[in-house]
């Protein structure tokens, strides 16, 4: 329980480095990244499992719930971020609050989000049929997710 | 009215240098099944003798040198060459490019052929009535499912780590292409400065043609992150970036979801 801990607040570093990315990225120069925080609030401590044996490790509840924090300013606007975690593992995250550029932008839904969201979920629980993604060369290709997909239904 | 779960084969080739796979599902595969796909993987073939750029022999190799080309497809992908030229502004284009064995720059069309390709030889498994399919080519992709089986669920490879996938698009009939840097390194050139174009980690393009997409996605990823509001203008097709630093972007039609979702 405690290494799933860790790996959460492991992961929370993540998303405000991705997001010091983003305001560095929309800005001129080197100006320097603004870290947007987000705090975890801590768990409340209902122990189901009796076998935790780790009594000051704050224990994330089991099930499903949605964190958000605070909204950060930075040069370009306010943002804040909300994430959802599903038996201890962040299953979604939103952004409720971003930067409002122009009309066009808002259009485009171009604001440039983390792809963390994404690097919660293994490919192997995807069910998908084929994986598109960079050109795979025969030399790679034993090692590539469509070499095991193939694999299933060659005869 | 009972449901029986459709069969489903795979047969897999390497041709011009990526690994070609073939699925066909259907309820009951026809016996012609095998004849189509082998037709498929041989026109595939031809078009690597025409339009390989690593092949002395091939009619472009000749074409290159100034002799006499025999095939009639090369003109065909000259001419889609300079169209894709214009659709995109510039932004794909087979001058120039450098030859991967010695650095010397040569007209390379291979960022078209392999969509091109792929969509002609699609072809042969356009007759297996009640047959869905879908084609992947090193990664590009073209699909077809019919009426009364689900759409191909196409996962979206993550570039900052190609054992995940961050997006799944559900097809039943078109093409998802994806050019970057994931595999085979920064081989994609800006056509204005012939230097690698460094911004895109990956570009992954959706709409009805694998030809196009594919070329749209080599544009937009040669052209940088910004390119995703030209992608907007551009109809019918859809696309989802990546940039260098892992941020996403995407035009606001596009279809995909998140795993999970």
């Amino acid at each position: 329980m405690r290494r799933i801990t860790l790996w959460m607040f492991s992961t929370v570093a993540a998303l405000v480095l991705l997001f010091s990315y983003r305001t560095s990225t929309g800005g001129s120069g080197n100006a320097a990244a603004e870290p947007i925080t987000l705090t975890v609030p801590s768990a409340p401590a209902t122990s189901a499992s009796p076998e935790t044996t780790a009594p000051s490790a704050s224990k994330p509840t089991l099930g499903t719930k949605t964190y958000t924090g605070s909204t950060a300013n930075t040069r370009w606007g306010d943002v804040q971020v909300a994430i959802t975690v599903t038996n201890g593992k962040i299953s979604d995250v939103q952004v409720p609050v971003y930067p409002n550029g122009n009309g066009r932008d808002e259009e485009i839904n171009g604001y440039a989000l983390p792809i963390l969201t994404q690097e919660t979920l293994s490919a192997q629980n995807a069910n998908i049929d084929t994986v598109s993604g960079a050109t795979v060369t025969s030399d790679g290709y034993l090692q590539s997710l469509q070499s095991a997909l193939d694999a299933a239904h060659l005869s | 009215m009972t449901t029986e779960t459709p069969v489903r084969r795979a047969w897999v080739q390497q041709i011009m240098g990526l690994p070609i796979s073939v699925h066909i599902r259907s309820r009951h595969l026809a016996p012609t099944i095998d004849d189509c796909v082998t037709a498929l993987f041989a026109d595939l073939r031809r078009i690597d003798r025409v339009c390989s750029p690593y092949r002395d022999d091939s009619d472009l190799a000749r074409w290159a040198r100034g002799e006499a080309v025999t095939d009639p497809l090369l003109n065909d992908v000259v001419r889609l060459c300079d169209e894709a030229h214009e659709r995109t502004e510039g932004w794909f284009d087979p001058r120039g490019l450098p030859d991967p064995r010695d650095g010397h720059p040569r007209y390379d069309p291979s960022g078209l052929v392999k969509g091109w390709a792929v969509e002609r030889a699609a072809r042969h498994l356009a007759d297996l009535a009640g047959h869905g399919w879908c084609v992947n080519a090193g990664g590009d992709i073209l699909v077809y499912a019919p009426d009364d089986q689900p759409p191909w669920r196409i996962g979206i490879e993550n570039p900052l780590d190609p054992t995940r996938v961050m997006q799944v698009v559900d097809l039943r009939s078109g093409a998802v292409a994806t050019s970057g840097s994931t595999h085979r390194g920064s081989h994609i050139i800006d056509p204005h400065t012939r230097l690698p174009a460094v911004a895109c980690r990956s570009v992954t393009v959706t709409g009805p043609s694998l030809l196009w997409a594919d070329v749209y996605a080599t544009a937009t990823a040669a052209r940088g992150t910004t390119a995703v509001e030209w992608l907007h203008g551009v109809e019918a097709y859809e696309g989802l970036l990546v940039t260098v630093r892992g941020l996403v972007r995407a035009t606001a039609g596009w279809p995909g979801h998140q795993v999970g979702s």
